[in-house]
C-alpha cells in the first residue's frame, strides 16, 4: 500500500512531462506505412483450393489500428454487458468480444463497396464498417437517435451507406440474402464482393446449401464466412455436426479454414476470398474463433463449457493480446502507450454510453413511420383505415 | 357516367400509391376524349365537357415526361366501347396470361433493374405462359430460371431489392411460398422498418393460387389468409386482363413488397384492353355493377361467381351492387364505406377458408367501422374449412357456388 502511494504520487510530479510527451507527437515508427511482413502462426487448411501465403504484408499503421479498433469493440461489448445487467438493454443482446478479430481483419482486407451481411451477433461488424458508438448504444437502449431509430435493436443494426446490410434474427435467413447482395453486385457489375456471415450453428440449415447451389450455379461473388465459435447456442459441434469441416462442406465450392483470432491471417484469407471470388465464384471461409461470453447475455455460457476452457482460450488465443504482443515485439508502440490508449479508448466508450443515455425515445408517432415507403405528403391509415392515422413526412 | 375530376388532395384513398398513379377518386371514363396534353410536370386528363384540368398537387407530381398514361380508367367492357370512343387506338384482344405477360415486358423495358427470378420462368417460359419470350428477349440475368429452393430464391430476391434492384418473384404455386414464409415475413415484410427506413424492399411477389380443377389440396391452397397478418406488405388480387395488366405494373413500380395474388383458373380470361399504357391503383377497389340493394365484396375467381349469380337476381328484381376488392391488404375502406353507407347490407363472397380469411377481416373491419350503417349482419360466403379434395363434385362443394350467393342474397335482403 505504501509503496503504491509513493509511486502514485511520483506519477503525479512526473505526469505534465509525460503527457507533452504523449500527446502531439507520436514516434514515427507507430504511423509507419511500411510494410512488415508477418507470418500467421496457423496455416491455411484448403478444400479445393491453393491455400494463400502465410506471409502477410502489414504496416505498423495498420496493426496499430488493428489493436485500437479491437480494443473499442471488446470494450464496447464488456460495457453492453453491464447495461444489460443494469436492465437499460433489454431482450436479446448477444456478445461478439473474442472475436472481434474477424472484425477488423475483413475491414481491412475490403473496400466500403463490398458488402457484408450477418447475423445477429452484429455490434463489432457494425463498427466495423464505420458505424458510431454512440449510434450503437441508443440503438440498444431502444433511444431515437440509434442506427435504427430505436426500432430495431441489438439484432438490427445496419449501415446502408457503408454497405453493411445487418444485423439479422432468424438464423440463417441472412444467407440467402446475402447471395441477392452478391447477384445484385453481378447485374450492376459492381466489381465488389459480398461477405456472408453466419456461425456453426447456421452451418446446418438448408438455406445455406440451397443459396450455395445457386451461387456457384450463376458464380456469384459470394463469401461464406462461417464463424466457427465451436457452440450453436448451448450445443457443441461434435453434438450437432457429422463433419465438423464447415469449409469442406461447400463440396463443389472452394473453402478455406482460417485461424480466426489472428487478424493478419483473417485479412490474408479475406484478401484471397475477394479475389477469388471476383473470378471464380463463391468461396468458403470456416473461421476457428470463440466466443467469451454465452450466446447471448441469458445464456451464462458455462453450463456446456468449463470455465477453464474460456480462461485457456482467453489466455493462448486472446486476440488483442496476440496484436499487443505483436507490437511491443516489433517496436511499434511501448507498453505504456498501449495502456494508454486502451485508457482513452474505455473513456471514449464511457462518454458514448453517457451520450446514448440522454438521448430521447421515440415518440409514439413512431410506431406508424417506415412501414411502407411513402410518397409525398401523403396521409396514412393503419391497415383498415382506422381512425389512427400518421401524416407523413 | 361523368368523368369527374377532384383536387388531388380530395379523399381519403391513395396513402400508398405508387408514384404516378393519381388518388382513387379520381374516375376517368374511357369512352371520353382529349387525354392530350401532356405536360412535363402534371398528367392531364380529359373531363366530360372537354376542358382540361391538370393535378397540380405536389403530392402527385411525375417528374420525368412520361407517355401518356391513364390511371384508373375504367375496363373497357363491351358495354362501353361504343362506336364513337376513344380518340385514341381501339385497344387489343388478349388472355389474362398475355395481359400479365405484356405488363412485365413492359416494365422491364422501361426499368433496367426489374428482373424475374422462379422456377421454369426463363427457357421453359413459365409453366403458366406468363413469362413466355421474356428470356429470349432480355437475356439468363433478367429472366433467371432458379433451382427448385423457394427458401433461397426468395431471400435472393429480397437481399437484391436491399440493393436497389427490383426483383419479380414467381412462386410456381402460391402454396409452395409456404416455404419462403420465414423470407417473406421477417426480411420482406420487416426490413424497412428494422433498418430504420435504410433499405427498401420495391419485390413483387407473385403466382397462381385458389382452387383450380382437381389439383389436389397442396395444390389448391389460398395464401392470402396467411399473408395478411405481415406488416409491412401489400396484398392485391387480379381478377381481369384490365387490372392484371394494371397492377403487376403497380406493383412493379410500388417501393413497397407486393404480393400479387393471381388465380389459376383465370388466366385464360379474353378481354380487350386499352392499347395506351396504363396502370392501376394498388389500394383501390374496383366497382365492378353499381346498384342499390346490398354491397357484394369479392374478389379474384369469386367474382365470376358473383356475376353469374347477379344476373339472377337482376331477373328476380334485385339491384346488387358488385364490388372487387381487389387491394387485399389494405383494404380499401372508402370505396367499400360509400357503397355500404348506400345500401345498408354486405355480402361477402371470397375463396378462402371460413376460419381466419381475407372475409373474416373484411367482416371485422366493417362492422368495426360502420356499424351504424348496417341494416343486417354482414354476411360472409367462404370456402369450407377443409383440405381441397380431388373428388371434382367434393371440390365444387368446398367452393362458393353462384346459387348460394343468391340464396344469400334473398335472405340478407328479406
Amino acid at each position: 500500500m505504501a509503496l503504491s502511494r509513493l509511486s502514485s504520487r511520483s506519477n503525479t510530479f512526473l505526469k505534465p512531462a509525460i503527457t507533452a510527451l504523449h500527446s502531439p507527437i507520436r514516434r514515427h515508427v507507430s504511423t509507419d506505412t511500411s510494410p512488415i511482413t508477418i507470418e500467421t502462426a496457423v496455416p491455411f487448411t484448403s478444400h479445393l483450393c491453393e491455400s494463400p501465403s502465410r506471409s502477410v504484408e502489414s504496416s505498423s499503421e495498420e496493426i496499430l489500428a488493428f489493436f485500437r479498433d479491437m480494443a473499442r469493440m471488446r470494450r464496447m461489448e464488456i460495457a453492453a454487458d453491464c447495461l444489460y445487467k443494469a436492465k437499460l438493454i433489454r431482450g436479446f443482446c448477444h456478445l461478439y468480444d473474442g472475436q472481434e478479430a474477424l472484425a477488423v481483419g475483413m475491414e481491412a482486407a475490403i473496400t466500403k463497396k463490398d458488402a457484408i451481411i450477418t447475423s445477429y451477433r452484429d455490434h463489432c461488424t457494425f463498427i466495423g464498417r464505420g458505424g458510431k458508438l454512440v449510434d450503437a448504444f441508443s440503438e440498444l437502449m431502444g433511444r431515437k437517435t440509434g442506427c435504427s431509430n430505436g426500432k430495431g435493436g441489438s439484432m438490427h443494426f445496419y449501415k446502408k451507406d457503408a454497405s453493411f446490410y445487418g444485423g439479422h434474427g432468424i438464423v440463417g435467413a441472412q444467407i440467402p440474402l446475402g447471395c441477392g447482395l452478391a447477384f445484385a453486385q453481378k447485374y450492376n457489375k459492381d466489381e465488389a464482393v459480398t461477405f456472408v456471415l453466419y456461425g456453426d450453428g447456421a452451418a446446418n440449415q438448408g438455406q445455406l446449401f440451397e443459396a450455395l447451389n445457386i451461387a456457384a450455379l450463376w458464380d456469384l461473388p459470394a463469401i461464406l464466412v462461417c464463424e466457427n465459435n465451436h457452440y450453436g447456442m448451448g450445443t457443441a459441434t461434435w453434438r450437432s455436426a457429422k463433419s465438423p469441416a464447415y469449409f469442406k462442406r461447400g463440396d463443389y465450392v472452394p473453402g478455406l479454414k482460417v485461424d480466426g483470432m489472428d487478424a493478419l491471417a483473417v485479412k490474408q484469407a479475406c484478401k484471397f476470398a475477394k479475389e477469388h471470388a471476383l473470378k471464380n465464384g463463391p468461396i468458403i471461409l470456416e473461421m476457428d474463433t470463440y466466443r467469451y461470453h454465452g450466446h447471448s447475455m441469458s445464456d451464462p455460457g458455462s453450463t456446456y463449457r468449463t470455465r477453464d476452457e474460456i480462461s485457456g482460450v482467453r489466455e493462448v488465443r486472446d486476440p488483442i493480446e496476440r496484436v499487443r504482443k505483436l507490437l511491443l515485439s516489433h517496436d511499434i508502440a511501448t507498453e505504456k502507450e498501449l495502456k494508454d490508449m486502451e485508457k482513452e479508448i474505455r473513456k471514449e466508450v464511457d462518454d458514448a454510453v453517457a451520450q446514448a443515455k440522454e438521448s430521447p425515445v421515440p415518440d409514439s408517432s413512431e410506431l406508424f413511420t417506415n412501414m411502407y415507403v411513402k410518397d409525398c405528403g401523403v396521409e396514412s391509415f393503419g391497415a383498415d383505415r382506422k381512425a389512427l392515422k400518421v401524416t407523413l413526412p | 357516367m361523368s368523368a369527374i375530376l377532384q383536387g388531388a388532395g380530395a379523399g381519403a384513398a391513395a396513402a400508398l400509391s405508387p408514384f404516378n398513379s393519381i388518388d382513387s377518386n379520381k374516375v376517368v371514363a374511357p369512352s371520353r376524349s382529349s387525354l392530350s396534353v401532356r405536360c412535363k410536370r402534371y398528367i392531364v386528363a380529359g373531363s366530360d365537357d372537354g376542358t382540361n384540368q391538370s393535378f397540380g398537387s405536389s403530392s402527385l407530381v411525375a417528374r420525368r415526361s412520361q407517355p401518356l398514361m391513364i390511371p384508373n380508367a375504367v375496363s373497357t367492357t363491351k358495354a362501353d366501347t361504343a362506336a364513337s370512343s376513344t380518340s385514341s387506338k381501339s385497344g387489343h384482344e388478349l388472355l389474362l396470361f398475355e395481359a400479365l405477360q405484356e405488363g412485365l415486358e413492359e416494365e422491364m423495358d422501361r426499368d433496367p433493374h426489374v428482373c424475374v427470378m422462379g422456377e421454369d420462368v426463363g427457357h421453359y417460359g413459365g409453366s403458366y405462359k406468363v413469362t413466355k419470350g421474356l428470356a429470349d428477349k432480355f437475356g439468363d440475368l433478367r429472366v433467371l430460371d432458379t433451382p427448385i429452393c423457394e427458401n433461397a430464391f426468395t431471400g435472393m430476391g429480397i437481399g437484391a431489392a436491399m440493393t436497389g434492384l427490383r426483383p419479380v418473384i414467381e412462386g410456381m404455386n402460391m402454396g409452395f411460398l409456404l416455404l419462403a414464409f420465414n423470407q417473406i415475413s421477417n426480411n420482406c415484410g420487416m426490413l424497412h422498418y428494422t433498418s430504420g427506413g435504410q433499405f427498401t424492399i420495391p419485390v413483387v411477389i407473385r403466382g397462381p393460387g385458389g382452387v383450380g380443377r382437381q389439383l389436389g389440396a397442396e395444390h389448391s391452397q389460398r395464401l392470402e389468409s396467411y399473408f395478411q397478418s405481415i406488416p409491412g406488405i401489400q396484398m392485391v388480387a387480379c381478377s381481369t386482363p384490365y387490372n392484371a395488366k394494371g397492377l403487376m405494373k403497380a406493383a412493379i413500380r410500388s417501393e413497397n413488397p407486393v404480393i400479387l395474388f393471381e388465380h389459376v383458373l383465370l388466366y385464360n380470361l379474353k378481354e380487350s384492353i386499352p392499347d395506351e399504357e396504363y396502370i392501376c391503383n394498388l389500394e383501390e377497389a374496383e366497382m365492378v355493377r353499381p346498384g342499390e340493394h346490398i354491397t357484394i365484396l369479392t374478389y379474384s375467381r369469386m367474382r365470376y361467381h358473383v356475376m353469374q349469380a347477379a344476373k339472377t337476381l337482376v331477373n328476380k328484381g334485385y339491384d346488387p351492387e358488385v364490388i372487387d376488392i381487389r387491394s387485399l391488404k389494405p383494404f380499401d375502406l372508402h370505396t367499400i364505406g360509400n357503397s355500404v353507407k348506400k345500401t345498408h347490407r354486405v355480402l361477402i363472397v371470397e375463396e378462402c377458408m371460413r376460419t381466419g380469411g381475407i372475409g373474416a377481416s373484411l367482416t371485422a373491419a366493417i362492422n368495426e367501422n360502420f356499424h351504424d350503417y348496417l341494416d343486417a349482419p354482414v354476411m360472409c360466403l367462404s370456402s369450407q374449412d377443409v383440405p381441397t379434395p380431388y373428388a371434382g363434385t367434393l371440390e365444387e362443394w368446398t367452393v362458393v357456388q353462384p346459387a348460394q350467393i343468391v340464396t344469400a342474397v334473398e335472405q340478407l335482403c328479406q
